[in-house]
């Protein structure tokens, strides 16, 4: 599969990414390179095939539901951009 | 006595117990050599007068009585390690200015274990890469060279930093990470031992995220023996992770007996790739010999699937990278780039924060994970993925352990695969199978290339059997007795 520049700019818009028109040209050849190397994976047969997203094969731990950390507005903005007042400050987003 | 930055954690841990030398000699020695290395560019940040408190912290635990596995033992972090109150970058422009308020597992178990922090390794960003030529801060040079060549080299990748400061001799030991080959590839590359244990060995808490269902963390050091020791002290159980394995935790050091008589061994067919150097076949046929001279058994063994390892690699990782990096949006941490609006912020923040590579493989997994293409590439990946993972079941039915190269090539120069990603991904080839299946491996400096470089040997274990690894890794090491060390050209001359 190769994708064009158009799947491109899409794509970069739902990674949030912003891609330069210029950009757009050598990126899609990147990823076209990319995919079609993958695509040897259609030589296999898989259709009996589970699909495996963890090597893990037991089940997630359950826990009691309690509150067992927190309490830490300062340590959760320290590091933002523009936290003001225990809170995370971002463009305005309603007009 | 030898230059304390010549000595092992093993040694080292022997003389500081006999009051022969203080943690804060040994310290300020290996302060000294990073700070005369720092062309290497192994550092994001380093630490002296941390260093130096940590070590006579430990000087002191030492003289009330107590001491534990790695007491007063200088390490290096990788940076992808949170560190509290010290900045975590993970080799990108889009964690400027990051300070965790918090430690990761890790290394808090070293920290707990008595070891002193002597600063944080440079790594490709987010660990996406195999020569560290992604990383903002500029690529690590490998110590080594090629004979008679002054053409600087890649250390490998992702933790290119980490090997380098061992193999440098400025740290003892160093912590990595290994999402498709990132410990083992870096060290074959730098003439270092570098494990990565089973998935869920290590915690992955405080770690910053690339493929959450591949990434593990595991120890860089200069032989098999500091190798166990140093994983013991990472390894363990925490309820913080919930991938993190609650099995009991052996003492690895104890597995290296020595003794691999009536061993199986499986030497993979597939392992053998068209345009590889002979020299990394014959350096295999000698490892075979070594093994079966060792008393082991080899077995021919088969791996149908390995082929496709590295192409499922690439829709699975990137795939969760792309989750993963979501966090980056410019709001709770970092870089932020201004906008007219929400969006742009994030676009703009992303654009400028992403260097190429990481760019590459966050569009590749949204790409994947998209609408329409879901099932024929990420769902097919994971089907390949069981089927890797099977293979792998299927052969520990009737063997130990596995031999392989660690990586197709020695060290190679800066730019060499820059323009090529497929090029740079086939430096895992041998190595991304394990992290698929979830399997301890580890990469042992077995010989040298034509041109003088370290090349690795990989030992593969079923999982949580880290002790037989060790135990082969051990035998493989003493068989191969490696004793070449890179020139310290870096130093100037005294």
């Amino acid at each position: 599969m190769s994708v064009d520049k158009a799947t491109v700019a899409r794509i970069a818009h739902l990674a949030r990414i912003g891609v330069r028109e210029e950009e757009l040209e050598p990126l899609a050849a990147e990823l076209s390179g990319i995919l079609q190397w993958i695509e040897q994976l259609n030589e296999v047969d898989t259709d009996h095939v589970p699909p495996m997203a963890s090597v893990h094969d037991q089940a997630l731990r359950w826990r009691g539901d309690v509150v067992n950390d927190g309490g830490k507005p300062e340590d959760i903005v320290a590091n933002a951009p523009d936290g003001q007042k225990g809170f995370f400050a971002v463009p305005k987003v309603i007009e | 006595m030898a230059a304390l930055t010549d000595l092992g954690i093993a040694q080292a841990r022997d003389l500081l117990a006999k009051g022969e030398m203080s943690s804060r000699e040994l310290t300020a020695a290996h302060v000294e050599a990073m700070a005369e290395a720092s062309i290497l560019n192994a550092m994001v940040t380093e630490l002296p007068e941390h260093a130096l408190t940590m070590a006579d912290a430990s000087d002191a635990r030492r003289a009330s009585g107590t001491t534990g596995s790695l007491e007063g033992i200088p390490l290096a972090i990788k940076d992808l390690f949170c560190t509290k109150g010290i900045l975590t970058t993970a080799g990108s422009h889009i964690l400027d200015g990051f300070t965790p308020p918090y430690e990761s597992t890790v290394s808090a178990n070293l920290w707990q274990a008595g070891a002193v922090m002597l600063g944080k390794t440079n790594m490709d960003e987010f660990a996406m890469g195999s020569s560290n030529e992604t990383s903002y801060f500029g690529p690590v040079q490998n110590p080594w060279r090629r004979e008679g060549d002054n053409q600087a080299l890649v250390p490998g990748g992702s933790s290119g930093g980490s090997a380098t400061a061992v193999a440098g001799r400025f740290a003892m030991g160093a912590t990595a990470t290994d999402t498709g080959g990132s410990i083992r590839q870096p060290a074959a590359f730098t003439g270092t031992v570098g494990c990565k244990p089973t998935y869920g060995r290590c915690s992955r808490w405080g770690v910053v995220a690339f493929a959450s269902s591949l990434d593990q963390a595991g120890p860089i050091t200069r032989d098999v023996r500091d190798n166990a020791i140093m994983l013991g002290a990472m390894a363990g159980y925490d309820p913080k992770d919930s991938t993190s394995a609650d099995v009991p935790l052996p003492d690895f050091e104890a597995a290296l007996s020595g003794d691999i008589r009536g061993l199986k061994i499986g030497v993979p067919k597939e392992y053998v790739l068209d345009g590889m150097p002979g020299e990394i076949e014959v350096l295999w046929q000698q490892g075979i010999g070594w093994l079966r001279e060792a008393g082991a058994e080899i077995v021919d063994i088969s791996l149908p699937h390995t082929k496709y390892a590295l192409p499922a690699y690439y829709i699975v990782a990137p795939a969760e990278a792309s989750s993963n990096l979501a966090r980056y949006d410019g709001v709770r941490f970092g870089l932020r780039e201004e906008g007219a609006d929400l969006t742009e912020m994030y676009e703009n923040t992303r654009a400028a924060g992403f260097g190429a590579e990481v760019r590459r493989r966050v569009l590749i997994g949204t790409y994947v994970l998209s609408a329409g293409y879901y099932d024929a590439y990420y769902l097919k990946a994971q089907k390949i993925r069981r089927l890797i993972a099977q293979d792998f079941r299927d052969v520990y039915e009737t063997v130990d352990a596995i031999l392989t190269p660690s990586a197709p090539s020695a060290a190679f120069p800066f730019g060499d695969k820059a323009d090529d990603p497929i090029a740079m991904y086939l430096n895992d080839v041998f190595t991304v199978p394990a992290n698929l299946a979830g399997l301890p491996g580890i990469s042992v400096p077995a010989g040298l290339s034509a041109e003088g470089l370290p090349l690795g040997l990989q030992i593969l274990a079923p999982a949580f059997d880290e002790e037989t690894m060790f135990r082969v890794a051990g035998v493989v090491e003493e068989a191969a007795n490696f004793t070449a060390r890179p020139e310290q050209w870096w130093k100037s001359p005294s």
